[in-house]
């Protein structure tokens, strides 16, 4: 319990001098994460509208394919994106590992079926509701797939949310193919690790206070950028 | 431009699951005025109309328009008895099909404040439509499906759900777009409107057209017996 | 609304990206980042060569793989035989030893195995086995479990065998303390880690001092011939200082609550 009190104080300090170290490594976290969340959703959404819209032989395993990789354990990923970058592996040319570019790879290969699952089932749905409406309009797949995207916005945000929360929060993959280097591809959430292990828990707390703050924080952000609430309804 | 009429349908048939929804159907549209569909629960109405409309699939038999499949589904449009609202505002709702053609931005919201001006809606232009109440929604659909100038306009049971006044004032758009030229298909259980709005019946029994005939000789003497029961109320 | 949220997007892109001085990767092992003496040197490493230090912190089998895939320029390990091979396998150019510190046995305060009175460092191990008390191994193939195994053989027993008190919990130097904390059993770790780690909890330095339990620390550039992009003169260049009168006073300086650490050896 002590731990946990000194874990609040030392956050609480933190935040309020505006640690130049926490500074540095939340907008790594941010910057990283939103890059990734981006990047993800430009692939996953069209993905989840056209898995709505089109009928193919195996739309059924490519579904089913996404919902499994949802529980992918991030170690593996990034074990998977550590082999590909290193030097020694296919794309090790680019010189990509212990990057923040290798983070950006591994959160988004975390996150695509995330979010193209949960934008699946919302379109899905609304896909049942319009499919007679569009088919009597004669629209093209391309018209069916912008309009569901538009029409199910407010949806498609809370399937990126997250996603943001997934990636934000992710540890294993991220420190295996950033490498936590300080100043270089040290995020929250490895620092985080780090401090645990120096048996430092108070600090590794307070940053996983300022984690979760700014979770909250860019949750809320999102939504009232895009007036979710006060729009009510959709 | 080749004529979209005639629509001929030989033998034509729907099925689902193996099962026959409508058909075989030999039927000939000259596309004049308002043909009325009716008969009883299950007789066929939906499906004739989504086979001629091309939204249910011909499973036997043969359907042909005068211009040919692809563009006849350009130049038509459909009512259904739910009308489906997209998610979006009254004038985003009217655009949207004109939007679709590949209609500029400017041009079609000028039409949608036409149309919505027309159908009464002219002050919810900015509402959004899934809110509106089933007649303003009904009004709505009939405006989306009317605004770009189909040739015919295929109708589900478009009053089904609605008390007088809103039918009232679906008819009267349905009497407007007839005279500016737009065939009209529908399909109703209300025997009233039959009447107002019909030229011609097509009367469906068990997936087969069993009477055809101008409005009025149907409704004063219907020719085959079935018709005379279901007009008295004992096939419903 | 997409176009806001891109707008706060690129708000915090723009707020990362700078620096631009030579940069060069390290594998380093997790004790040796644990003492604190990397903060000391790299700034220092800055100021006097230009050059950004990237650290690696990872146990020494991970520091030897990332060497021979040549995701690192240089790596610094202490792992005697494992860091031979490798130079024998052409990975690393060569083997240049810095430093060496010191390993020590850590316990619960009340030592009921009596660890304290051992006379040596294969006495201490055997003083352990010999009570079943819980011991933590790290587990993981880092130059400190390597270390641990070549000391429990040394003393005549095989780790192997051991029964449920001896737990390989494959994790770091931190979290086997941590562990070791946790349940008040006996660690091996290096005296920096111990004297930087912040949850004592109930343990003590139990045992130390034995020359067996020296642990000695080598620089090894990774081999250009193997992989062309290695920065080779950047690794040699920091090799030069790091064996510099500079560097000596710097390590041989640095202490933790008055107690010296590491003791520099290079020829």
């Amino acid at each position: 319990m002590v731990d946990l009190w000194d874990g609040l104080v030392q956050a609480f300090w933190l935040v309020v001098t505006l640690d130049a170290a926490l500074v540095e490594i939340s907008a790594r976290s941010l910057r990283v994460t939103l890059s990734a969340l981006a990047i993800a959703s430009v692939i996953a959404m069209p993905l989840a509208a056209f898995l709505a819209v089109k009928r193919f032989r195996y739309r059924r395993a490519v579904i089913a394919l996404l919902n499994a990789l949802m529980g992918l354990p991030p170690v593996v990923v990034g074990l998977l994106v550590y082999i590909l970058l290193s030097r020694s592996g296919p794309f090790g040319v680019l010189g990509l590992l212990f990057t923040p570019t290798a983070m950006v790879i591994a959160q988004v290969t975390i996150i695509v079926p995330l979010v193209a699952s949960i934008a699946h089932q919302s379109l899905r749905d609304l896909w049942h509701e319009y499919h007679d409406l569009l088919i009597s309009m004669n629209v093209s797949q391309g018209q069916k797939m912008r309009t569901l995207l538009w029409d199910a916005r407010r949806a498609l945000l809370t399937a990126a949310l997250a996603g943001f929360g997934r990636a934000i929060g992710e540890v294993g993959a991220i420190m295996i193919v950033g490498g936590n280097i300080d100043h270089a591809t040290r995020v929250l959430t490895t620092a985080i690790a780090l401090e645990t292990g120096k048996g430092d828990f108070a600090l590794a707390l307070a940053l996983g206070f300022v984690l979760i703050g700014l979770a909250i924080a860019v949750n809320l952000a999102i939504h009232s950028l895009s007036r979710t609430e006060r729009e009510g309804r959709w | 431009m080749r004529a979209l009429f005639p629509l001929e349908l030989k033998a034509a048939e729907t099925a689902r699951r193996g099962q026959r929804l409508v058909g075989p159907v030999d039927v000939r549209l000259e596309g004049a005025g308002c043909t009325v569909v009716i008969g009883p629960n299950g007789a066929g109405k939906t499906s004739l109309l989504r086979l001629m409309h091309g939204t249910a699939r011909l499973t036997g038999g043969s359907l042909r328009w005068g211009c040919g499949e692809a563009e006849a589904r350009q130049r038509q449009a459909f009512v259904f008895q739910q009308p489906v609202m997209l998610r979006r505002s009254v004038e985003e709702n009217l655009a949207y099909p004109l939007r679709a053609r590949g209609v500029a931005r400017g041009e079609a919201r000028a039409k949608a404040r036409v149309w919505a001006e027309r159908v009464g809606l002219g002050a919810m232009l900015g509402r959004q439509a899934p809110v509106l109440s089933g007649g303003e929604r009904q009004k709505l659909a009939l405006a989306r499906a009317l605004i770009i100038g189909p040739e015919v306009l295929f109708l589900d049971e478009p009053c089904a759900a609605l008390d007088g006044a809103a039918t009232r004032d679906i008819e009267a758009i349905l009497s407007e777009a007839k005279a500016g030229g737009t065939a009209l298909v529908m399909a109703t259980h209300d025997m009233g409107q039959a009447r107002r709005l019909g030229d011609e019946v097509l009367f469906l029994l068990a997936g087969r057209v069993r009477e055809r005939s101008p409005a009025q000789g149907f409704f004063e003497g219907p020719e085959t017996a079935e018709a005379q029961a279901f007009l008295r109320g004992d096939i419903i | 609304m997409m176009k806001r949220v891109l707008a706060a997007v690129a708000v915090v892109w723009a707020a990362g990206v700078a620096q631009a001085e030579d940069v060069m990767r390290m594998a380093v092992t997790t004790s040796f980042h644990n003492s604190g003496l990397a903060d000391v040197l790299l700034p220092e490493i800055s100021d006097d060569l230009g050059l950004e230090v990237q650290l690696l912190v990872v146990g020494t089998g991970q520091a030897l793989k990332l060497g021979e895939a040549g995701d690192v320029d240089a790596i610094l390990v202490h792992a005697k035989a494992a860091e031979e091979a490798f130079v024998e396998a052409g990975y690393g150019t060569h083997r240049r030893e810095i430093m060496y510190n010191d390993f020590v046995v850590i316990g619960p305060a009340g030592d009921p195995a009596g660890v304290g009175e051992a006379e040596s460092a294969a006495g201490a191990l055997q003083r352990i086995e010999g009570a079943k008390a819980d011991f933590v191994s790290r587990g993981d193939d880092s130059g400190t479990h390597k270390k641990e195994l070549s000391l429990w053989r040394a003393a005549g027993l095989e780790p192997e065998r051991f029964g449920a008190w001896y737990k390989a919990v494959g994790a770091g130097m931190g979290a086997a303390l941590n562990t070791a904390s946790g349940m008040g059993g006996y660690v091996l770790s290096d005296r920096a880690s111990w004297l930087n780690f912040g949850n004592k909890g109930g343990l003590a330095l139990l045992y130390a001092g034995d020359p067996a339990l020296f642990n000695q620390y080598a620089y090894i550039p990774v081999n250009p011939a193997r992989h062309g992009h290695v920065k080779a003169e950047l690794a040699e260049k920091l090799e030069g200082w790091l064996v510099s009168p500079r560097a000596k006073a710097l390590i041989d300086g640095y202490e933790i609550g008055g107690e010296g650490l590491f003791v520099f050896n290079a020829q």
